[in-house]
């Protein structure tokens, strides 16, 4: 893809990007107490007293969490760290109820790793990953449930999450949209985080500054708390051509907080008491440094899935497919199993050795139609991988012609029938006996004397014309080579 | 029934178990004596009803042959400042006033489950932060011993503190043993104010878990009682790790008891140098050279350590301690718990909240902490105070690769009048500069009561261990305890004097 320009009145400018994503764990009790992580119960049902901040009560560290945690730092390529350490993150809100947030701030658990983005043309680039720190969730303030008060939920509290900070090495808003992917895609193949962002469970913040090419960089401005990649996307553009006007009519950029209002499409700052300005961070004294031996790490490392990258590689290798193709097979590690078991053929298919461009083909273009029109996941698809695997075998055969299949294709979508039931109860074989075909060519011809004779005469372009009568003839079920050959044959003369 | 308010643990236990007496008799002796001594102003609530029926379980249980052990129907006081189910818990702060838990401290849940029965909740300075109980909102603790004899004005002395109220109870006869916790001295001073045992475990020895949290990297539970003996005995039930508290060492405890009465004869015993301050009162330079030769006389090798970054104990403990309480205290919002003073803003309902709800020291302490850990300043306060206590920790790691435990004073004076020292807070915490140390360095210490004062007023000596040795610190105190031959009660009898007609 092309470099993004803005393009201002004194020339081209670039943005510089870089994303803070909150991920929220996927695990059963929340990162510091046995409290339910949930989502979607009654208000103020999963707090546990540690979570509500009582008196006496004392964090204790969820093993599972670090775990996730440092699974997802295996998954993104990084350094684990060995030693990391809890500290607070001192500020008062409501929904805050300790007075501090307990997150990891200079020994966070995961340093330096790798996001590849997986660009429309193919191409690869990646962005770097400064860390990943694991820390608690703060409550729910609702503000509009009565119109003077404010209502605290606290059943988010303490929910584990993980900040996965990226470096500002992310250039474009479609290049932050394919960053956001990935990386929801990764974490999801991990099974670390759902990465729903409608139910909060990642949120992102994001840091713009503007520059020319080739420029350092200038001050950015942080945009808190998107909750869609669609919104992300939106926001970086809307703040780079906000720091570029200021530029240009000679204002500056202050580095400040601000939020994106999706409906008049603008970035605004935040007001001063929306956020506080010192968090005086230092270690929980009432937790222990987090110390992991190489041998955990080792453990998690040795049972990490395949992920998407390594899945694209193989399927490029090993299907043939084009990079564009496999990219879009593992995005969901659901989609890419499909996939895989059509192509090879699952238990008691047995036959294997498919065209696997083929297969993709029809999962990316036939089956993510049915999905998208019918709003079903690849989990629930009513046509099953073995069912498209016999589909593509059907034609492969020459028992039913690829545009037969489709109508056998969009009967399975209905029912979830067998392509092989199908196609025996409509009777749609393939026409292949040649005196059949060639009776009704014969038919045809008859019919046409005119057109038979321009053919003769050389109009050759109204032989597909033929083509088509003959296999409206045979309800589509001639098989097309036949009916071309048989059709020159007859014509040619 | 007076004499059964006289004993200690280990006795009341022994006369438990001959029949002698009831626990129930023994709980209404502590419970009369409790209510004749409310004008110390020991108690914050007292639990009568639920000590009763504590003891009347107990003496069911040994009847029919299941007692718990030593400390089954043995009354005791419980520090205002360990969250206790369905008993209101203050921590001596208006901001709590009214606050009844629905959990129990893990310290006090082993107390109970050993059979203790609890007879109140004691009065403290407000989250423990100070060194004379004046700071509760509950109004200030008066030392069972009394006004000094032949002292003009008669004035009231404070028992010490924070844990002030234990301290008078027990000095005064009002509970067999009680709970403490101390942060930089606050069970030792007091136990040193009012005559009595106080021992500080090793940090992590006992349970953080449902204690109200002062500072987190140096809070530590630990008993007050009459002699060495039950300070072993409780300590022994109180402790053990603790799955709730990550800070809780999951080291297991040795038979604390059985420390307490094994001689001194061999053990190694240091006299730091940087101790003899400059000022130091001679009555508490002359009784830590008496302890020294109580030790020696008793088989001890006597010798001079070096701790040399003793110095600065004290104003690293008043930047890490502060720093934690800032961060610790921020739960008290008024949204969840405890005193709401309603505001236009949420900020208006923090501040209107937090300013009548917390007291002038407390507001000191959690500016101090703030302003410490804030931006531009974290560097040259907090993170140089951590590296100071780091150098204190070694100090006491090099002394004790030559001795076993170390003898110091408890504090550099006797109790002092009501309304001394409240114009400096400087001079306060100046109290706690022979306490501190083994605080920051998570220390077990303990300040047994070696000898009166001039005025008549008891005098601590202290004993430091290594990390875990409590039972070397309980041996030592044990030596001192013996030679000194303290009568701990008081020289002006609480229950007598204290009554409504002596004022």
């Amino acid at each position: 893809m092309g470099a993004w320009r803005i393009q201002g009145e004194s020339g081209e400018w670039e943005a510089v990007i870089g994303l803070e994503v909150h991920a929220q764990v996927i695990s059963a009790s929340k990162l510091f107490s046995g409290a339910s992580a949930v989502f979607g119960a009654e208000p103020n049902t999963q707090v546990s007293l540690v979570d509500a901040g009582f008196p006496g009560m004392l964090p204790v560290l969820n093993e599972y969490c670090v775990e996730q945690a440092v699974r997802t730092g295996l998954g993104l390529k990084a350094k684990i760290n060995l030693t990391s350490v809890f500290e607070r993150k001192n500020y008062f809100y409501a929904d805050l109820p300790a007075g501090y947030q307990i997150s990891q701030y200079k020994y966070p658990l995961v340093g330096e790793g790798t996001v590849i983005l997986d660009m429309p043309d193919g191409s690869t680039r990646p962005i770097g990953i400064e860390r990943l720190h694991v820390e608690q969730d703060a409550g729910k303030s609702l503000h509009d449930q009565d119109p003077k008060r404010t209502f605290i939920d606290l059943n988010r509290s303490g929910v584990a999450l993980m900040e996965i900070v990226s470096r500002p090495d992310l250039r474009t808003p479609e290049e932050a949209g394919i960053y956001l992917r990935k990386l929801r895609s990764i974490l999801r193949y991990l099974g670390t985080c759902d990465g729903n962002m409608e139910e909060g469970s990642m949120r992102c913040d994001v840091n713009v500054s503007v520059r020319k090419p080739g420029e350092p960089l200038r001050t950015r401005a942080e945009i808190k708390n998107v909750n869609s990649v669609r919104f992300v996307m939106q926001a970086i553009e809307h703040e780079a051509r906000r720091q570029v006007r200021a530029y240009e009519e000679g204002g500056k950029v202050v580095q400040e907080t601000r939020l994106y209002d999706s409906h008049k499409g603008e970035t605004r700052p935040m007001r001063a008491k929306e956020f506080a300005h010192d968090y005086r961070y230092f270690p929980d004294p009432d937790l222990l440094p987090l110390r992991l031996s190489p041998e955990y790490v080792d453990v998690i490392a040795a049972t990490l899935p395949e992920l998407p990258d390594e899945k694209k590689d193989r399927f490029m290798r090993d299907y043939g497919l084009s990079p564009y193709d496999a990219g879009v097979l593992v995005v969901e590690r659901e989609t890419a199993d499909y996939f895989e078991r059509a192509a090879r053929g699952g238990e008691g298919v047995g036959r294997g050795g498919r065209d696997a461009k083929q297969v993709a083909n029809w999962v990316i273009s036939t089956l993510f139609g049915l999905l998208n029109a019918k709003g079903l996941p690849v989990t629930r698809s009513p046509v099953s991988a073995d069912h498209l695997g016999k589909l593509v075998d059907l034609i492969a055969d020459g028992t039913i012609s690829g545009r037969i299949a489709k109508d056998v294709f969009e009967i399975m979508g209905e029912t979830g029938r067998d392509p092989a039931d199908i196609v025996a109860a409509k009777g749609l074989q393939q026409i292949t006996d040649t005196g059949a075909i060639e009776a009704a060519v014969n038919q045809v011809i008859a019919a046409n004397p005119d057109k038979a004779a321009e053919v003769r005469a050389g109009k050759v372009a109204l032989l597909g014309w033929f083509t088509g009568q003959v296999m409206k003839a045979t309800g589509g079920k001639a098989n097309p080579a036949a009916v071309n050959a048989i059709l020159k044959k007859k014509l040619s003369g | 029934m007076s004499a059964l308010t006289d004993l200690g643990i280990a006795e009341a236990a022994a006369g438990l178990a001959k029949r002698d007496f009831s626990a129930v008799e023994l709980a209404r002796a502590h419970i009369a004596a409790v209510a004749g001594a409310r004008a110390l102003n020991a108690f914050i609530v007292e639990t009568p009803d639920a000590a009763l029926a504590a003891a009347a379980e107990s003496d069911k249980r040994r009847q029919d042959g299941r007692s718990l052990g030593v400390l089954d129907g043995i009354p005791l006081a419980i520090k205002d400042l360990f969250c206790t189910e369905g008993v209101q818990t203050t921590a001596g702060s208006r901001i709590l006033k009214g606050f009844v838990p629905a959990y129990e401290s893990t310290v006090t849940r082993n107390l109970k489950r050993a059979g203790a029965a609890m007879i109140g909740k004691t009065n403290l300075d407000e989250f423990a932060m100070g060194s004379s109980n004046i700071t509760s909102a509950f109004g200030p603790v008066k030392n069972p011993w009394g006004p000094p004899l032949g002292r003009a004005g008669n004035k009231e002395l404070v028992p010490g503190g924070s844990s002030g109220g234990s301290a008078a109870a027990i000095a005064a006869g009002l509970a067999l043993g009680a709970t403490g916790t101390d942060t930089g001295g606050s069970i030792r001073q007091p136990a040193s104010f009012c005559g009595i045992v106080g021992l500080k475990p090793t940090y992590g020895r006992c349970s953080r878990f449902g204690i109200v949290a002062f500072a987190s990297s140096l809070d530590q539970a630990g008993p007050m009682t009459r002699n060495v003996k039950d300070a072993a005995l409780m300590l022994g039930a109180m402790a053990g790790h603790d799955p709730r508290d990550s800070t809780s060492a999951p080291i297991p405890c040795p038979d604390f008891a059985r420390a307490a009465i094994a001689p001194v004869k061999g053990l190694r015993v240091g006299i730091p140098k940087e101790y003899r301050i400059e000022g130091m009162s001679s009555e508490i330079d002359a009784l830590w050279r008496k302890g020294e030769q109580w030790l020696r006389e008793q088989g001890a090798e006597v010798v001079e350590v070096s701790l040399p970054h003793t110095r600065y104990a004290l104003p690293t403990y008043y930047i890490v301690a502060p720093a934690e309480a800032s961060s610790n205290l921020a739960r008290y919002d008024g949204v969840r718990f405890g005193l709401r003073v309603p505001g236009e803003t949420l900020d208006d309902m923090y501040m209107n909240t937090r300013a009548a709800g917390f007291g002038p020291e407390v507001r000191r302490r959690i500016l101090i902490g703030t302003y410490v850990l804030s931006a531009g300043y974290y560097d040259a306060y907090y993170l140089k105070a951590q590296k100071v206590r780091a150098l204190i920790a070694r100090d006491f790691r090099d002394a004790f690769a030559t001795v076993d435990a170390i003898l110091a004073p408890t504090a550099p004076s006797p109790a002092f009048a009501i309304g001394e020292k409240t114009e400096d807070p400087i001079a306060m915490y100046l109290n706690d500069v022979f306490t501190v140390p083994a605080s920051l360095a998570g220390l077990p210490a303990m300040s047994v009561p070696a000898g009166l004062s001039a005025g008549g007023l008891p005098l601590g000596l202290q004993i430091i261990g290594r990390a875990f040795d409590e039972e070397t610190v309980l041996r030592a105190g044990a030596a001192i305890e013996r030679a000194a031959g303290f009568d701990t009660r008081p020289s002006r009898l609480v229950p007598a004097k204290a009554g409504k007609g002596d004022r």
